[in-house]
């Protein structure tokens, strides 16, 4: 899906774009190609879904965001799907993911990552989810993030 | 609660962090661009036409919020699972060993998110590699090197695409 070029591409910008008028041209003299190459590869990763947006990446934690809550739900595996969907339109979650259980300790298949400035507005957010699950919410829990040990983008080099 | 109280500590030793004073222009970039950065020759001349500003404020800015943590970087967010595998993994590990099997686990270049998180299952973190065995191998490792079990939580489906979302209404 990706070739050598593509992968160099990838590795010189997921740390992120140099701050520059010419950004594209910088990636280009190191991958070794012109600026509209770069850009057009970055075109087709963006159309293909390889890369899910081109923008500035928040850290909300720092943005005063401090109440980021990772709300998990047991539903019926029937149901996920729906109920997935329309977790994840909620403009207050920023991922929503069919995971597996891993019964006994673990009972939840959905999770939906909660956004708030503080605890108790992502509380109020995932009474919001309860309510919209109604009896199909067979038990949820809220992990609150207490630290961040580590964040970085993707590193792609990471296994060469 | 006790657990939250050093990380409070740590912002507040930079005040500036603590309560973000960031102008409307700040703003309006920060909401208005986490998605569709131009694909263009000059992307930040583009976007401070649009913002009816210079380009030299732009950068100016962008290098300020990215310096102070604000924005971790501008540039491409990759779908993990389309270059290469992924896996959301979780250990429970004793209070008085996370700090240890915390940094173990950070150490591996295969990890780039580790979050400590208030639960039972108390370290969450993401490992990505360049497929299913090398991403085996490494949750193997982990368990043997510290002796306890990593709960393995892949992606089986996903129902939403992270655009960004409002940071300021």
């Amino acid at each position: 899906m990706i070739d050598t070029l593509d992968r160099a591409i990838i590795e010189a910008t997921q740390a992120g774009l140099p701050l520059v008028a010419e950004p594209y041209e910088a990636v280009a003299e190191s991958v070794g190609c012109s600026a509209g190459e770069v850009m057009s590869r970055m075109q087709r990763m963006l159309e293909q879904g390889i890369i899910r947006r081109i923008g500035a990446v928040p850290n909300h934690y720092v943005l005063g965001f401090r109440g980021n809550g990772m709300s998990v739900w047991d539903v019926p595996d029937k149901k996920i799907a729906h109920y997935g969907r329309l977790i994840g339109e909620l403009d207050f979650v920023s991922h929503a993911y069919h995971r597996p259980r891993h019964l006994p300790h673990w009972p939840y298949n959905l999770f939906a990552m909660v956004h708030g400035r503080d605890r108790e507005e992502v509380m109020e957010k995932v009474e919001q989810i309860a309510r919209l699950l109604g009896k199909d919410n067979r038990g949820h829990q809220v992990l609150f993030s207490t630290r961040i040990l580590k964040k970085t983008g993707l590193r792609l080099g990471a296994s060469r | 609660m006790a657990t939250v109280a050093p990380v409070l500590k740590h912002y507040a030793r930079k005040p500036s962090m603590a309560q973000p004073r960031l102008s409307e222009l700040e703003k309006r970039l920060l909401n208005a661009w986490q998605k569709g950065f131009p694909l263009t020759p000059t992307p930040y001349a583009d976007i401070a036409r649009k913002l009816g500003t210079n380009e030299a404020l732009v950068l100016s800015i962008l290098e300020k919020l990215q310096e102070q943590g604000y924005i971790s970087r501008v540039g491409p967010v990759f779908t993990p699972r389309k270059v290469g595998v992924s896996t959301l993994a979780a250990m429970a590990v004793p209070e008085d060993e996370l700090e240890a099997v915390a940094s173990l686990v950070s150490s591996y270049e295969e990890v780039n998110h580790n979050y400590e998180r208030e639960h039972h299952f108390n370290l969450w973190f993401v490992v990505t590699a360049e497929d299913e065995a090398k991403l085996q191998q490494v949750l193997e490792e982990m368990e043997k090197r510290t002796g306890y079990p990593v709960m393995d939580l892949p992606l089986e489906q996903q129902y939403h695409i992270d655009l960004g979302f409002p940071l300021w209404c």
